[in-house]
C-alpha cells in the first residue's frame, strides 16, 4: 500500500534488556509528509523503539531504512546527521547553561577556532525562536525556565538540525493549552513532502487532531496501524489494552469491605509540583490499586505519604492523625514503602540477605550496642521459609538473586519491622512472568493475614489481578475509584486519560 | 519564576565573597596598624599567587563535578623537574620553564585518562597521582632541595618587579586568572566543563565527546599546576621536594569559598581569585594579630564551612 519507499521504515525489530524482552518483531513505517502517532500502554515498548531509531540503543534483530537506504545510527549525533531528531520524554538539558548554549551544544561558532562567539550563538537561537514563534530568551539559564519552557528548548533544539524525521515522545505532558497549540503549529509547519513526524502520546484528543495514522504497540509487539480518520477512540484503546485479558484471574470479592477498619486514610494530599487534593482510604486486609499513566502522580502519592517529599494534607493511621515528616516517621507508624527502583532504593546489593532483612530493624537486634548477627540470621531464615525466597543461603549477596527473590527480600525487610501498611510501587517491574505470579500470591496472602497494601502499578492486568478496589489518577488528581468487580481495563484507561476538563477525552465506552 | 530575581541572587553570591574579603580587610586594618603596610599587602598577594594559580586549574576540574587532589604535590614535582632541567641539566631558561609546564600537562593527561577512560572516580585518580607525584619528587631530588643559584635570571621570574612595587609572581597570577577566565567562559574547554558538570549524560547525548574533553580539561588544569610549580621554584629560588602536601586542600578551599560548586556546572574564576585572597588575607591577618598558627587553622576551617553553607542555601532556594 506504499507508493515508493517509506520515509522511515523499521522491520522485524527486536530488543532485549537483561531480564526483559522490550520489543519483539515490531514494525513501523512513516510515510513522507505524514504525522504518525505511536501509542501503547506504559511498557508497550514505545520509548525503546524511539531509542533504537535515534541510535541510543542498537536493535538485536531487524532492519531500519531511511528513504529505502538501510541505516543503523551508531549514536544520537549520527542520527541527527542522518536527519532524525528526537525529543525525548526525559529532558536532556544542561540546567546551568543558557538556552542558546544548550541548543547549539557541540556546534558552537568560534572566532579563530578558539573563542566561542556567544553573540552569534544567541543570534542564531533568536532567529530560530522567531521562525518557530517561541517566546524564549536565548540568554536565560535553562534552570530558570518552567518545565514547559524547557520542553520548548528541547523542541527548538531538535528543529535546529536540518531534520527530515522528527520524533516526539510525549511532548505535551508539561504544556498548557496555548503551548500545545504552538507545538501543533510548529509540527504542521514542519511537515512537508520530504519530512515526517512520529508522535508518541497518551492523549487521544491530541492524536485525533494532529496525526494521519496510528500505530499501536502492546507488550513489546506490533498490534496494528489504523487511519486516524474513521477510527473511533474506543477502538484505539481496545487495540492498546487488548481484549484477551477480560478473563484473567480476579481477587475474590471482599465481603463487606466498608465495615472494616480504615488502616490508612489520606485526605487532601497536595504537593506544589503535581498532586492536587488526593484522598482515599485503605481498609485493613485490603489491597488497593493505584493506577494511572506515567506521570499521573502515583509514586508521588507514595512519597508524600511516607514523608519523602513535602506535601500538605492529612494522613491517618488506624483512625488517628499522624505527622509524617520523614520515611523514618512513616516506619514508626508502621508504613513501609517498597520503591519501584528496588536496586537503588530497596536493597543493599552488595550485602547478604541477612543484612538486608535486618536493616530496618537493627535497633531491636542489638545487645549492649552490638549488633546480634545471630538474631538476624534466625529472622532471615524464617523469612526465607515464609516467603519461599529461593537462595542458596541467607549469606548470599542480594545482587546474585533473581528479581523476584530480590523483591521478596525487600518485602521481608518490612515484615520483620512489623509494618502493617505496605506501599508497593511496581512490585513486578523487571521480574519474569513466572515469578510475577509468586509475588501476586504472596501479596494476596499477606492481605489475608491482615496487612493492608497499596499496589502502584502501570500494568492494568496486574492491578485487576490484585486490587480489591482501584484508585485511578490523572495529572495528580484522583479521577475515579472503582471496585474490582466494576473495573475493566477499558474503564481504567478512560479515567487515566481524563485530562483537564477542557481537553478531556471524549469517552465513547459503554461499560461505565 | 522570576528571572531577574534569580539572576540577581547569583550576582549576590559574587558580591558576598567580595564583601567578605572587604570585611576581613577592614577588620584587620582596624585590629592591627601594620596590616595595611604595602609590604604586608604585598606579602598577602605573594602568598595568594601560588595557591591561587593552582586553584585556577582546580576550578576547571571542579566545574565538571570532579576534583583534583594532585595539584599540591603535582606542583612540587613540576618545581623539582624544573630544577632538574635548569640546575642539573643546565638547559636554557625557556626550555626549563616550558619543561616544567609540560610536566604539569603530563600529570593532567594521566589524571584525565584515568578519569575518562578507566572511569576511575576523580577523587581516587587524583589521590593516587598526589601520592605518585610526592614520591617521585623525593626520588628524583634525592630528598634534597635543588637550588637555582647558578641559573641566572630564574629567581627574577617571580621575584622581579616588571611593574615597580608589584612582584612578578602576582602579575603572573593575574594574567593566569584572565587566561583561566577566558578559557572557562569563552572556549569549548570551559563550555564543555560546565556542560559535563551540569548534566554529563545530556552532554554526551548532544553529541559531545565527553571522554576526550575531560582529558583536555585535566590537561589544561595540569598546565596551571605546572605554572604554579615554576612560580614556586622561582620564588624560593629552589625546588623543595618536601613541600606541597596540603596545598591542594587550600586551593580547593579557595575555589569553594569563591562560589564554585563541588557538584559541578557552576564555576567562577573571579570567585576563585577572591577565595584565594580571602584564604591568604585571613592567615596573614591572624598572624599579624599574633594568633597562634594552630588557631589560624581553626579560623580558616570555620570560614570554609560558612562559605559552603551559604552556597548551599543559595542553591537550595533555586531548586
Amino acid at each position: 500500500m506504499t507508493d515508493g519507499p517509506a520515509l522511515l521504515r523499521a522491520t522485524g525489530i527486536s530488543k532485549s534488556f537483561p531480564g526483559v524482552r522490550a520489543l519483539d518483531d515490531v514494525h513501523l513505517d512513516l510515510r513522507h509528509g505524514e504525522v504518525l502517532a505511536l501509542v501503547g500502554e506504559n511498557g508497550a515498548g514505545k520509548s525503546t523503539l524511539l531509542k533504537l531509531l535515534s541510535g541510543i540503543h542498537r536493535p538485536d534483530a531487524g532492519t531500519m531504512e531511511l528513504d529505502g537506504a538501510p541505516m543503523s545510527p551508531a549514536g544520537p549525533r549520527q542520527a541527527n546527521e542522518l536527519g532524525i531528531s528526537v525529543i525525548h520524554q526525559e529532558f536532556h538539558l544542561m540546567p546551568d547553561l543558557t538556552v542558546a548554549q544548550n541548543i547549539f551544544i557541540g556546534r558552537e561558532p568560534r572566532r579563530a577556532g578558539l573563542l566561542i562567539r556567544d553573540d552569534e550563538l544567541e543570534r542564531r537561537a533568536g532567529r530560530l525562536f522567531e521562525r518557530l514563534g517561541i517566546p524564549l530568551d536565548p540568554r536565560q539559564p535553562v534552570a530558570h525556565l518552567s518545565v514547559a519552557g524547557q520542553q520548548m528548548v528541547e523542541i527548538a533544539k531538535a528543529l535546529s538540525f536540518d531534520a527530515r524525521v522528527l520524533i516526539m515522545d510525549e511532548p505535551t505532558a508539561a504544556l498548557t493549552e496555548t503551548e500545545v497549540a504552538t507545538l501543533f503549529r510548529i509540527v504542521r509547519d514542519f511537515v512537508s513532502p520530504r519530512t515526517g513526524v512520529i508522535y508518541v502520546s497518551h492523549r487521544m484528543d491530541e492524536i485525533k487532531e494532529i496525526s494521519d495514522r496510528i500505530t499501536v504497540l502492546r507488550d513489546g509487539r506490533y498490534v496494528d496501524t489504523l487511519p486516524t480518520a474513521g477510527t473511533a477512540t474506543r477502538d484505539v484503546i481496545a487495540a492498546m489494552v487488548g481484549r484477551q485479558l477480560a478473563t484473567g484471574v480476579r481477587p475474590e470479592p471482599a465481603p463487606g469491605v466498608a465495615d472494616r477498619e480504615v488502616a490508612l486514610a489520606v485526605r487532601g494530599l497536595s504537593t506544589r509540583a503535581l498532586l492536587k487534593d488526593v484522598s482515599f482510604e485503605l481498609y485493613r486486609g485490603e489491597i488497593l490499586g493505584l493506577a494511572g499513566l506515567m506521570g499521573a502522580g502515583r509514586t508521588e502519592v507514595a512519597r508524600a505519604i511516607i514523608g519523602a517529599d513535602r506535601s500538605s494534607g492529612a494522613v491517618e493511621v488506624n483512625g488517628k492523625p499522624v505527622t509524617v515528616r520523614s520515611p523514618a516517621d512513616a516506619v514508626r507508624h508502621g508504613i513501609g514503602y517498597l520503591s519501584e527502583d528496588r536496586k537503588r532504593y530497596g536493597l543493599l546489593l552488595d550485602q547478604d540477605v541477612v543484612r538486608n532483612v535486618m536493616l530496618s530493624s537493627l535497633p531491636g537486634m542489638t545487645r549492649g550496642g552490638f549488633v546480634r548477627d545471630a538474631d538476624g540470621r534466625r529472622v532471615a531464615a524464617e523469612m526465607v521459609d515464609r516467603l519461599s525466597i529461593r537462595t542458596p543461603s541467607v549469606t548470599q549477596r542480594a545482587k546474585n538473586l533473581s528479581g523476584g527473590n530480590q523483591q521478596k527480600v525487600v518485602l521481608a525487610k518490612w515484615l520483620v519491622r512489623d509494618c502493617d501498611v505496605l506501599i508497593v510501587d511496581e512490585p513486578t517491574r523487571g521480574i519474569d512472568v513466572g515469578a510475577k505470579d509468586e509475588i501476586y500470591t504472596l501479596l494476596t496472602g499477606l492481605a489475608a493475614q491482615g496487612k493492608s497494601i497499596v499496589v502502584i502499578s502501570s500494568e492494568l492486568p496486574e492491578v485487576l489481578r490484585l486490587a480489591d478496589r482501584i484508585v485511578v489518577m490523572c495529572e495528580g488528581r484522583v479521577t475515579g475509584t472503582l471496585a474490582n468487580a466494576d473495573a475493566t481495563q477499558h474503564h481504567i484507561m478512560e479515567l487515566a486519560t481524563r485530562f483537564g476538563a477542557d481537553r478531556s477525552l471524549v469517552t465513547t465506552g459503554g461499560d461505565a | 519564576m522570576n528571572v531577574t530575581r534569580l539572576g540577581n541572587r547569583q550576582q549576590l553570591q559574587q558580591l558576598l565573597a567580595f564583601g567578605g574579603l572587604v570585611v576581613i580587610f577592614v577588620f584587620f586594618s582596624v585590629a592591627s596598624p601594620y596590616f595595611l603596610d604595602w609590604a604586608n599587602v604585598k606579602g598577602i598577594l605573594l602568598a595568594t599567587a601560588v595557591t591561587g594559580i593552582m586553584a585556577l586549574g582546580a576550578t576547571l576540574v571542579i566545574a565538571t563535578g570532579g576534583i583534583d587532589l594532585s595539584v599540591g604535590t603535582g606542583m612540587t614535582l613540576c618545581s623539582v623537574m624544573t630544577g632538574v632541567f635548569l640546575a642539573n641539566l643546565g638547559l636554557p631558561l625557556v626550555v626549563g620553564v616550558l619543561g616544567g609546564l609540560a610536566i604539569g600537562a603530563l600529570i593532567g593527561l594521566l589524571n584525565g585518562l584515568n578519569v575518562a577512560y578507566l572511569r576511575l572516580p576523580p577523587f581516587i585518580a587524583t589521590l593516587a597521582m598526589m601520592m605518585v607525584a610526592q614520591g617521585l619528587s623525593l626520588v628524583i631530588s634525592g630528598t634534597k632541595p635543588i637550588y637555582f643559584s647558578d641559573v641566572p635570571g630564574f629567581g627574577q621570574l617571580a621575584g622581579g618587579e616588571l611593574v615597580p612595587g608589584l612582584p612578578n609572581a602576582v602579575l603572573i597570577f593575574f594574567v593566569a586568572a584572565v587566561l583561566a577566565g577566558v578559557t572557562l567562559s569563552k572556549t569549548l574547554t570551559g563550555r564543555y566543563a560546565l556542560s559535563i558538570g551540569s548534566n554529563e549524560e545530556a552532554t554526551a547525548i548532544s553529541g559531545v565527546d565527553v571522554r576526550r574533553w575531560k582529558v583536555v580539561i585535566y590537561v589544561v588544569a595540569g598546565l596551571f599546576t605546572g605554572l604554579a610549580g615554576v612560580v614556586m621554584a622561582s620564588r624560593l629560588n629552589s625546588a623543595q621536594p618536601g613541600l606541597g602536601l596540603g596545598y591542594e586542600l587550600e586551593a580547593i578551599a579557595a575555589v569553594v569559598i569563591g562560589g564554585t560548586s563541588l557538584r559541578g556546572g557552576k564555576a567562577t574564576i573571579l570567585g576563585t581569585v577572591i577565595g584565594a585572597l580571602i584564604m591568604a588575607t585571613l592567615t596573614n591577618g591572624l598572624r599579624i594579630m599574633s594568633i597562634p598558627q594552630e588557631w589560624q587553622k581553626v579560623a580558616v576551617g570555620i570560614v570554609i564551612v560558612l562559605a559552603v553553607y551559604a552556597d548551599m542555601l543559595r542553591r537550595g532556594k533555586e531548586a
